[in-house]
Order: structure tokens, then C-alpha cells, then sequence
């Protein structure tokens, strides 16, 4: 199938896509288009327009500064795949990201784009959850910054404006005691998830503190298994199982009982990674 | 005589001294489709090419109430807006029944929809344009009011009074019934120290070729001939439907098929949108192009496997198999596809089941009813796959009963390797197979005893894994026994002609088609061996019915065997042809003179005698230099077909090597090997590139692929995100070796080698699964794919 | 605004100006407008692989990127890549171990594995089979199985680090 037909306009700023976005209430932005692209070739989507935002200027870039890891929007997978200043200051995305797509997507896939995408079976919205990162966001009345916890609403539904655009994503950057798990299990390498899990933790002692458990796959946006943190500070791993409380549904991959055991397996194996000692 | 090693050269009594019969000899028209090059039907354009898109029934079973045209007519770039009553006055409908199938039905099918849809995805009105995107456009402009009629959807209450009758003109909703009842069965139940039974069921999936189905057709009004560019298998059989339903001779019609990008049974098929199109350019006088794209591709391709079999066997104690019984029920679509019909899977498994095995005690029962799905029919190894999973799944779940180890209970029950001619429960003729030698092998390559002894040690970890086996037999080359005696115009025999041009080399016309299995590579190897000349000297055309012999094309495994013998015998009668001219030439006796390497030459003391080049040369420009009275006849045609047997069996053993992870339920592919004996090896590699790809659309089956549909009909994955395709990072690596025993109802002795993998790999995964969990009382794994989800049931783990 | 765009690039060394539907893909635009008929269209949302190209150096999915956004960008087809000779022994290895069966997959699979081999070059390194499977994933192949095209490609990356060495 072809796209229905839209217009398309190549925004030079900010406030231009901004203004843009004003004036043509069902345009979209574009960005690495990895998933908006295909669903206009399905015309599961019809926008009057297309407002390409990649010849911003400012929106890309991996930045390590005051305690965090600022990515740009427009910072392609690939380049967080192969920062350095990903590797050694977010390594909860370092590993998530070989289970992002192929090849070709992640060249094109923006991080930006994930999360305003906010897809719940994608990698990037748990590890932002998981991280209790921020993203900021820019729009006619200005900027601000929102919380994970705050951002994500619903099915592919986000704190974001109608007429905001992501700008970056901010992630506390690790420090000696940060412990990261991440896992998810996919029938083929690079597919959506049946279930994933991204997790953050500090090191205390022999134990954990300030365990975040962030799921994908298993609701209509990334969630946070409460329960079970709070069991796998205590080094209750059994308990952290037992305290799953998601309630997963149906799809096309795995029933909602399989994907809950799944969950409890995931817990068990990121469990043992938060576990490990650091290099 | 066996081939250990991947791609060896295997020297046969084919041995001419420049033979190429069983040399890994590279195809010779890999260049073009390595740079780009070649040229696929999507990629033709023609002059004044209009592209139609179909508009498709959203239900699967709806009266169409109306069809509102008008907006759609005004819409830029529209050229027509056809719906099914309007194409009907161009093409008429078909029935895909076959005079030997007794008792199939179905009823008459249109190329568009006519008054009803029957199927979510049925094309229920065209819309021609100048651009593809704008026929989409337009299509969204089309008001179709339909009324929503009950959708048959669960083969198992199909035939319950209860159920809707799809086509009230049948009576019932069955296509067609088989039964089979051979030897003692009760009896031999009852005498059996053990009887094991299970339901298997194959989910229904797709063949996905890479390239999408595609046709352009060109009606010339001037010329009143169509000219059909179309990604088919086997063009002659296309002709002559496209020339029937348009009420046109076939000379009218001509059929070229280009590059094609996949086909594996699914462009075999006559396709109600691909016949809409050729309607199309009859009506609007000009060329029409259809490309399906993927998501309608997914619910119009031909679906295949659907099927539910009950299974029974009985064993004595110490491993002899004493009876077979099955009762297979399929849901097809609400047609039988046409011309090749959708009984022939069912009508296969109850022939192969039980195959390999010596048991004189069979019963089976098929019934093949109508679905408000997706049509189904024949893909790569039809029936193959489903009736080695039960014989497979039930030979090992009664070794497992009795405690014996899976080779043994073959051992002990395959037909012997010195008992040919032999014949199965089902009636099957098998000239020569090679069970036994092809299991020793397997047992040798894979180290069985090893492979054992590591695999008890890693469960002592927890770690499982499992080694699955399926011993099968394979249909190939057939006769006229597979569709000609049915009545359909499906040629089995095949014709090579073979030209010297005049610089000296050799054109080869076949009536077979390259679908990238390499066929044309085939075709070269046999000529230039019987000719006498190197391969660069030849040049092979295919896939086009105004210059190339009436044939059969590509399917059931016949290209090589069948068209193969027929390049063969053609390059033989041309050597023969011209060693006349060099013998009149010479003034030498031909019998004393051999063509090797592009030179004729002294037969026994191999001197020069003479270059092609200069042979030509006198032939075609100086024929008043030779003997008055004496013609050069410089071209020759040669047919085959199989008379000795309705089919020529090969047969084979698969092994998987794999670990289930018992937390999660999935399963990773570690290793798999083929031993296959398929004849005459003409190309190893090409062969073991059969077999492996075979081997990786067996387990697609078996672990991944499934067309899923609810209740109402609708397919649920129909996209590539959500139908699973076997992609590399979960795929094994795959060994193959070969066991040779030539058919000798051809000079050549080659038997077919493409559906082997694919028969054979889903029973064998099956089976390693088993195997992994037996350890752990899981419930034995019957029910394909196996999903994670089912694995963990199966442990009783959710 | 415009349902048309015009854009000019490079395509194969060459500067292409036209007119297209802002609609377009670049998998069709190449195919469509500039007969670049190599590039195959397999799925048309990102899946299959058959429409891989390169656009500024890096292997993109022709069919999720539109025509418009590739002004003044530089693309390279298999065509391009086939003319310059840059994977003249890759397509060799293909040909000799039979890694391709019907080919529809064999353009898009040599782009992205030749990235693979380049990256490989760059780190010195000669790639797994397992990180060969892994970087060509995104690449359906129905006919092969993938095994001979894992030995083909191994077989290069091989051959081009101990041509280096």
C-alpha cells in the first residue's frame, strides 16, 4: 500500500515546527520515522501533513553534564549504540539498545522519536521509567520538563501537548553504586517484546536500594512494579515474584498468563544482574 | 554412494570427459540478480500501464448490498472503476474440482466478487489508474453497503447441521471426502503390546515470498492477443486458463515470467485478482499491472496446513509397527482453488502417512470442508509436512512407550533398502528408496552416541535439550497420475530444444521455470555434459510460452528430473546431429567422433578434429560445401516424461539438535542435519541449498508461523510484525549429506530435491522437543507451532 | 503547502533533480522515477529488508523514509554499489556458495552486510557467524535458510582482513 496523500514540510526551528504544528491540528512530526512511516504505508494514519523536524538544528547530541546524560531528540540509536558517554554514564540504554530493530531502523530510529512514540512493548520508554529520567519539552508556551512518572498516559498516550515537541531526554547519569538489569524476551532478535523489563537499583552493601522496576509489554504503558521493589530492596527475590501485580492482556504473541510468568522469570534473571558486582 | 562433505563432486556412469553431472558448478545467471539486474514482474512498466488496486471485503462472509461507484470514477487519475458484475461479462468463472478426486466439489468462483463475499480479503471491486497510490485513493471512495452473513470459521462444527452452508448450490460444507481402510487395522490393535494416540495439528500458514504476487497484462486490440508478463510457476498451465476464461485460443496468449522472487507452490495457483487483472486489459484495451502489496498478500496468498489429524499406533514390545490409523479434518477456504484443487493436501496426507514404514495395516479418513478464511492449497512439499509429523510424532511417542531409542524403532520398521520395488499401505509405488543406509549415515554424521551422552549430562545441569529425528519419503517427478488424469490441462511431461548457433554455442529453450532453485543451471550442467561443450557456451531461456516447449514448469520437484532428462536427451541428439555434419565434414564415420569441450574430436584418441565455431560456420553459411542430399539439422527437441512410476519417491532422514529453556518456554535451534537421497546428484550444492532452505520454511512451521483468525473470521497477524518469518539470528546452521539411488526410468536418474527440507523439519523439531521434556512429564507437544506459551502449558508452568 | 516536493541528490555519483509526490518513498522514488530497479519493495513497513539502500553512508529502509526527506542527501543503490566495483567480492561469494536462490532479497542483503564488513574493517576485526546472523536480521530470505549466506559473508570478511594483514 501507498500513504494517503499529505504535504510535507522540512521545519528549519523549533518555533517554526511549533507554529506549524498550530496551524495544521492533525499534522505529525517526523523524525527518524521508523514507526510512523510504516503505518502511513498502511494508512493506519492519515495526516494533512508532514512536518520533518531532522534539519533542526540542536537535537541531536549525547551530553554527559551536571549528574545527567542528556540525549537530543533527534540523536539516532546508532549514536547511543556506540556513545561512550552512554556506555559508561547511562548503561541501562548501553544494554538495551542491541535489542532495539536491525541495523537499518537503528540508523534511522530516533530516541526522541521512541519515546514521544511512547509505544508500551518498546525498550527506551521502560529504561526512561526505569531510570526516573525526564524529557523536556518544547511548545508555544515555552519549555518545560516532565517527569517519567508523569509522562506516560496511556496507549501511545503522552504528557506531551498537542502542539509540543520532545527536545531531549534526561537520565540521572550512573554513579559507583548504580546497578542496571535489562531483559526481555522476543521470539525473533529485534521484534516488539512478549515482555521486557528494565530496572535501575543503588547498591547497599551487600543489598539494593531504590530499586525501579519498569516493564514493557504488559499494559498500555510502561509500568512500574511497586510490589516488587520494594521485596528486592529487602533481597526478597521469591517475595518480588510473588508480589507481581500486573495483570498483562492477551495478544497476538502470548496470553496475559504467559506473559505474567514471563514477568516473574524476567524479575528473577535482571534480579541477578542488579545483583552482580560492578567491574 | 554418499557425499559427506557439503558440495564434493559426485561421479556417476554420467561421466562424459567434460562432464558437469554432479559438480557445484555456479549458476549461470546469478550476476544480474547480484547487481540488481534482473528484472522481476514488478518491475516491467509498459507504455500506457495502468495499475489496479482491488477494494477488499472487510467480512468474511457478506451479501454486498451496493456498490457506490461515482466518487470514486472522478478521483485523479482513475481509468475505471470495475466492479465483479461488470468483469463477469469479460471472464467467466471456474470450479477447481478434479475428475480423480471423487466426489470433490466447490462452486463456480469469480474473478471479482459477485453479489457476495466470501472471505475477508476477497477482492469485491477494482479500481484502475494511472498511478498505484491513486487507485488506493479511489478506493476509499468506493461505498459498499454490505449485509454481514454468518462466517463459518471452525472446521470441527463445519459439517453440523447447525452450521451455515456457504454455498446453499453443494448442499453441505464438505469439498471432499476421503477413506482408506488397508489390511487388518482392528486386528492388529488388538495384537499390539502398545498403542499410542494423539491429536496433531498444523497450524494454517503462507508461503511469503519475497517478491509479492504480480502480473501485467497487455491485451493488444490490433493484434487481439494478450501477452501476460506473471510471476508463475508454470506459464503453459496459465495460458491456457487465461485463454479458456477469456474464451481466446492459446495461441492468443502468450505467458512470460521473467525473474520471479519466490514462488514455493504459492504462484502455482490461478488467483482470482491475478485473473481480474488479465480481464481487465481485455476490457480496457490496454496494460494492466497488479502487484499485491504485503498486508493484502497476506490474505490472498494461498494459506496452506490447516489441519487437525487424529493419530493412532500400535507397536508390540519389541518395536514392530503394527498399524497406522488417522482421521485428518482441514478447513480450506470457501473455494477450492482452481485448477489444482484444495483436496490434493488432504488426499497426500492419507497416501504418506506411514510412508517409510513397512506396516501393511492403515486406516485413514480425510474430510476437507469449507472456511470463511482464506483459500488454501498447495505449498512446498504438500501434505508432506503434516503427514511425517504424525508418522514421526507417533513413531517416536510409541518408542518412548516402549522404551526404545527413536533410530531403533526405524531400524526395525523402515522398508529395507534391498526390498524394492515396494509398495506402502496407501498404494504408493516405490521404485528404489535407501532407509536404511540414509539413517546409518545420519547416525555417523551427527555422532549419535556423543550427541546422547552430552545431552544426559547437561540435563544432570538442568540444562535440556532434545534430538528429534523424521525418516520421510518425498513425491517427486510426477507422472500424469498427479493432475492430468483429473482433467486438469497440467502437463507432466516437459520438452527441452537445443540450438548450435552459428559461432558454435548452445541455446537451451526448456519448458520448466527458473524460481531461483536453479533450474537453468540444471538445464546447462545436463546439455553441455551430453553435448560436449563448457558451460560458458550455453545459454538457457525459460518462461515464456511463445519460445519455449509446452511444459509444466516448476512445481512438485520436477524441474530437474523431468526437464533435466529432456535437456539431457536433447544435447545427446544434437551431439548426434552435429557429429553427422563433422563426420560429412571429415569424411569420417560420426560413431568414431566425440564432441568434448566445444571441439569434435577423434573418440578414441581424443585428437582435434574440428572447431564448433568452423562446423557452424560451413552448416549455416557454406551448406553447398557439403555432400549433396546431406542437411544439417542443427536444432533439436526433446520431451520426457515418467512412465514407469506415477511418481519417483526419494526419501530421507532429518535430525535436530536443540535446548528448551524450561523458564520460558522457548526454544533455541542448535543444529540440524538432512540425509536425502534425491538420484542423481546433478549440482550438490544446489541441492543442499534446497534442502536447507526447505529446512528453514519447515521450521517457520514449526516455531513461528501461523495465520491466525478469530471467530468472525478475521485474520488477526496478517502484516510481517506479527506473522513470524524465520530471519536469521534463530536459525541453525544445517548439515547435509546424500544417499544416491538413481530412478531408472531416465537415462539421467534424477529424482526432485526441493520439498524434502521442508517435509521433514517440523516433525523433526517436534520430536527434539518431546525429547528435551520427557525428562521433566510434560505433556507431549502436538500442536504447531510451538509457542513459547504452549511449552510452558505443556509444563505445566501456566 | 505543496503535495509535491522538489528535491535534489545524489544517486549513485549521480545529481538527480526532480518533482515528486510528497508521498513518496525513497524505495519507490529510486524504483519509479529513476528505473533504479534493484531496490525491492518486499513489505512496505519496515520489516523484510528488500528495500535496504544506503543514504549518507549508513543502510536505511527505503520504505520508511520518503523521497522529500532525501534532498541533498547521497543514496546509494545496489546499482551504485554494483558499478563502483565496492562489492565486487561480496557479490562473487555470493555467487560462488550460492547465497542467493530467486535474488529479491540478495540487494538489500548485500548492503547491509556490507556495512557489517566495513565496521568490522574499521575495528579490525573478522565477525562471528553469530554477529553476522545478528546484523543481517532485519533481512528476510525465504530461499536459503541463511546458512549459505552466513558462509558467504564470513568468507569475505575473512578474505578482506587477511588481504589487509
Amino acid at each position: 500500500m501507498k500513504p494517503a496523500p499529505f504535504a510535507y514540510k522540512k521545519a528549519r526551528s523549533l518555533d517554526e515546527a511549533i507554529a506549524l504544528l498550530g496551524e495544521n491540528p492533525d499534522a505529525r512530526l517526523l523524525a527518524g520515522g521508523q514507526s510512523l512511516m510504516a503505518t502511513l504505508n498502511m494508512r493506519l494514519s492519515a495526516p494533512s501533513l508532514l512536518i520533518d523536524i531532522n534539519g533542526i538544528g540542536g537535537l541531536g547530541g549525547i551530553a554527559h553534564k551536571s549528574g545527567a546524560v542528556e540525549i537530543g531528540a533527534l540523536a539516532r540509536h546508532t549514536d547511543a549504540e556506540r556513545s561512550a558517554t552512554i556506555a559508561q554514564h547511562a548503561p541501562l540504554i548501553a544494554r538495551a539498545m542491541p535489542f532495539i530493530g536491525h541495523p537499518a531502523i537503528r540508523n534511522r530510529g530516533t530516541l526522541g522519536g521512541s519515546i514521544a512514540f511512547a509505544d508500551p512493548a518498546a525498550e527506551l520508554p521502560a529504561c526512561l521509567l526505569a531510570l526516573d529520567g525526564e524529557v523536556d519539552a518544547q511548545g508555544p508556551k515555552g519549555k518545560r520538563t516532565i517527569k517519567a512518572g508523569d509522562y506516560f498516559k496511556g496507549l501511545y498516550e503522552t504528557a506531551l501537548g498537542p502542539q509540543e515537541i520532545l527536545t531531549a531526554i534526561r537520565l540521572p547519569a550512573a554513579s559507583a553504586d548504580t546497578r542496571v538489569g535489562f531483559a526481555e524476551l522476543a521470539r525473533r532478535h529485534g521484534d516488539y517484546a512478549i515482555v521486557g523489563l528494565a530496572a535501575s537499583a543503588r547498591a547497599d552493601g551487600k543489598g539494593l536500594k531504590d530499586v525501579r522496576l519498569a516493564y514493557f509489554g504488559v499494559g498500555n504503558t510502561p509500568l512500574r512494579a511497586a510490589g516488587s521493589e520494594a521485596a528486592l530492596a529487602r533481597g526478597d527475590i521469591d517475595g518480588a515474584v510473588a508480589a507481581l501485580d500486573l495483570d498483562p492482556h492477551d495478544d497476538i504473541q502470548a496470553t496475559g498468563a504467559v506473559k505474567k510468568h514471563l514477568a516473574g522469570v524476567l524479575l528473577r534473571r535482571v534480579a541477578a544482574q542488579l545483583m552482580e558486582q560492578r567491574p | 554412494m554418499k557425499i559427506t562433505a557439503d558440495s564434493p563432486p559426485v561421479l556417476s556412469v554420467l561421466d562424459r570427459p567434460n562432464s558437469y553431472i554432479g559438480r557445484a558448478v555456479p549458476r549461470p545467471n546469478l550476476q544480474r540478480l547480484t547487481q540488481g539486474r534482473g528484472q522481476y514482474i514488478s518491475d516491467v512498466t509498459l507504455p500506457r500501464m495502468a495499475h489496479v488496486a482491488y477494494l477488499r471485503s472487510p467480512h468474511a462472509h457478506a451479501r454486498i448490498v451496493s456498490i457506490a461507484t461515482e466518487a470514486a470514477k472522478k478521483a485523479p487519475g482513475v481509468v475505471a472503476v470495475v466492479t465483479g458484475t461488470e468483469l463477469a461479462k469479460v471472464m467467466t468463472p471456474w470450479v477447481g474440482v478434479l475428475t480423480h478426486l471423487k466426489g470433490i466439489k466447490s462452486a463456480p468462483q469469480y474473478p471479482i466478487a459477485v453479489d457476495r463475499a466470501c472471505w475477508q480479503g476477497e477482492a469485491v471491486c477494482a479500481v484502475v489508474a494511472r498511478t498505484r497510490a491513486q487507485a488506493e485513493d479511489a478506493c476509499e471512495l468506493i461505498d459498499i453497503v454490505y449485509e454481514e452473513l454468518p462466517a463459518v470459521t471452525n472446521p470441527e462444527t463445519a459439517l453440523d447441521p447447525a452450521t451455515p452452508v456457504i454455498h446453499a448450490s453443494l448442499g453441505d460444507n464438505l469439498c471432499f471426502e476421503r477413506k482408506l481402510d488397508v489390511g487388518e487395522v482392528d486386528k492388529a490393535f488388538a495384537n499390539s503390546d502398545a498403542v499410542v494416540e494423539a491429536t496433531f495439528v498444523t497450524g494454517r500458514h503462507t508461503g511469503v515470498c519475497t517478491e509479492p504476487r504480480a502480473v501485467v497484462a497487455d491485451w493488444n486490440e490490433g493484434e487481439q492477443r494478450m501477452t501476460v508478463y506473471h510471476a508463475t510457476q508454470a506459464p503453459h498451465m496459465m495460458q491456457n486458463l487465461f485463454a479458456k476464461h477469456l474464451d481466446l485460443s492459446e495461441s492468443q496468449v502468450r505467458v512470460l515470467t521473467k525473474d520471479v522472487g519466490g514462488s514455493f507452490g504459492i504462484k502455482v495457483h490461478t488467483y482470482a485478482d491475478e485473473m481480474a487483472t488479465v480481464a481487465l486489459s481485455k476490457l480496457l484495451k490496454r496494460p494492466v499491472k497488479f502487484v499485491a502489496d504485503r498486508i493484502e498478500s497476506f490474505v490472498t496468498d494461498i494459506h496452506a496446513r490447516d489441519h487437525r489429524i487424529k493419530g493412532k499406533i500400535g507397536v508390540t514390545r519389541d518395536g514392530v509397527i503394527t498399524a497406522f490409523e488417522i482421521d485428518d479434518l482441514t478447513g480450506i477456504g470457501p473455494y477450492s482453488v482452481y485448477p489444482r484443487t484444495s483436496g490434493i493436501e488432504a488426499n497426500q496426507v492419507v497416501n504418506l502417512t506411514g510412508g517409510p514404514y513397512n506396516c501393511p495395516n492403515y486406516r485413514a479418513q480425510a474430510r476437507v470442508v469449507f472456511q470463511n478464511k482464506n483459500v488454501m492449497c498447495q505449498y512446498r512439499a504438500v501434505g508432506h509436512p503434516i503427514a511425517v509429523a504424525v508418522t514421526e510424532g507417533l513413531v517416536e511417542l510409541a518408542a518412548a512407550k516402549i522404551g526404545m531409542d527413536p533410530l531403533e524403532i526405524r531400524r526395525r520398521n523402515l522398508f529395507p533398502d534391498d526390498g524394492y520395488p515396494a509398495q506402502t499401505a496407501s498404494g504408493l509405488k516405490l521404485e528404489q528408496l535407501s532407509h536404511h543406509e540414509a539413517l546409518a549415515h545420519l547416525d555417523t554424521m551427527i555422532n549419535y552416541a556423543a550427541l546422547r551422552a552430552e545431552q544426559k549430562a547437561l540435563r544432570d545441569k538442568g540444562i535440556y535439550r532434545g534430538i528429534g529425528f523424521a525418516s520421510f519419503i518425498e513425491v517427486t517427478n510426477p507422472s500424469a497420475a498427479f493432475y492430468g488424469v483429473g482433467g486438469a490441462k497440467i502437463t507432466s511431461q516437459d520438452g527441452a530444444t537445443v540450438k548450435l548457433d552459428a559461432q558454435g554455442a548452445i541455446t537451451i529453450h526448456s519448458g520448466v521455470t527458473e524460481q531461483g532453485q536453479g533450474a537453468e543451471a540444471v538445464l546447462a550442467q545436463c546439455v553441455a555434459s551430453s553435448f560436449g561443450v563448457s558451460m560458458d557456451r550455453v545459454r538457457v531461456v525459460t518462461g515464456d510460452t511463445d519460445n519455449t516447449p509446452y511444459g509444466g514448469g516448476t512445481w512438485a520437484s520436477r524441474a530437474a528430473g523431468i526437464g533435466g532428462e529432456a535437456a539431457w536427451q536433447a544435447g545427446k541428439a544434437l551431439r548426434g546431429n552435429v557429429l553427422a555434419v563433422a563426420g560429412a565434414m571429415l569424411q569420417a564415420k560420426p560413431e568414431e567422433l566425440d564432441i568434448r569441450n566445444g571441439v569434435v574430436v577423434d573418440k578414441t584418441t581424443g585428437a582435434e578434429r574440428l572447431g564448433l565455431d568452423e562446423l557452424a560456420r560451413v552448416a549455416y553459411f557454406r551448406p553447398d560445401t557439403l555432400p549433396p542430399g546431406f542437411q544439417a539439422e542443427l536444432m533439436v527437441t526433446r520431451h520426457y516424461v515418467p512412465r514407469g512410476w506415477p511418481f519417483a519417491f526419494t526419501n530421507g532422514i532429518q535430525a535436530s539438535y536443540l535446548e528448551v529453556d524450561t523458564d520460558t518456554g522457548f526454544v533455541k535451534l542448535l543444529r540440524h542435519w538432512c540425509v536425502e537421497d534425491c538420484g542423481t546428484i546433478i549440482n550438490p550444492q544446489l541441492v543442499n541449498e534446497q534442502i536447507r532452505g526447505g529446512v528453514v520454511q519447515g521450521i517457520g512451521a514449526a516455531l513461528f508461523e501461523q495465520c491466525l483468525y478469530d471467530e468472525r473470521g478475521q485474520m488477526l497477524n496478517g502484516n510481517m510484525a506479527d506473522y513470524l518469518v524465520p530471519m536469521a539470528v534463530e536459525m541453525p546452521d544445517i548439515d547435509c549429506g546424500h544417499v544416491v539411488s538413481p530412478t531408472a526410468d531416465s537415462e539421467l536418474g534424477a529424482k526432485g530435491a526441493g520439498e524434502a527440507g521442508t517435509a521433514g523439519a517440523p516433525a523433526c523439531i517436534m520430536n527434539a522437543i518431546n525429547d528435551a521434556l520427557r525428562p521433566l512429564g510434560a505433556q507431549p507437544l502436538t500442536d504447531m507451532p510451538f509457542t513459547p506459551g504452549k511449552i510452558l502449558r505443556a509444563l505445566g508452568k501456566v | 503547502m505543496s503535495m509535491d516536493i522538489d528535491i535534489t541528490l545524489t544517486v549513485n555519483g549521480e545529481r538527480v533533480t526532480e518533482r515528486v509526490e510528497a508521498r513518496k518513498t525513497l524505495v519507490d522514488f529510486v524504483r519509479d522515477d529513476l528505473g533504479l530497479t534493484g531496490s525491492h519493495v518486499g513489505c512496505e513497513h519496515g520489516v523484510c529488508g528488500a528495500c535496504t539502500m544506503r543514504v549518507d553512508g549508513v543502510i536505511v529502509r527505503g520504505c520508511l523514509m520518503l523521497a522529500a526527506q532525501c534532498d541533498g542527501a547521497t543514496v546509494e543503490t545496489i546499482e551504485g554499489l554494483s558499478d563502483s566495483g565496492e562489492v565486487a567480492d561480496l557479490q562473487a561469494a555470493f555467487e560462488q556458495r550460492n547465497a542467493l536462490q530467486c535474488g529479491y532479497c540478495t540487494p538489500g542483503m548485500l548492503t547491509a552486510a556490507q556495512e557489517l564488513l566495513q565496521q568490522a574493517q574499521a575495528r579490525n576485526a573478522v565477525p562471528s557467524r553469530d554477529e553476522i546472523r545478528e546484523h543481517i536480521s532485519g533481512n528476510y530470505c525465504r530461499c536459503t535458510g541463511y546458512h549459505a549466506i552466513v558462509d558467504a559473508v564470513e568468507s569475505v570478511a575473512k578474505a578482506r582482513a587477511g588481504a589487509k594483514s
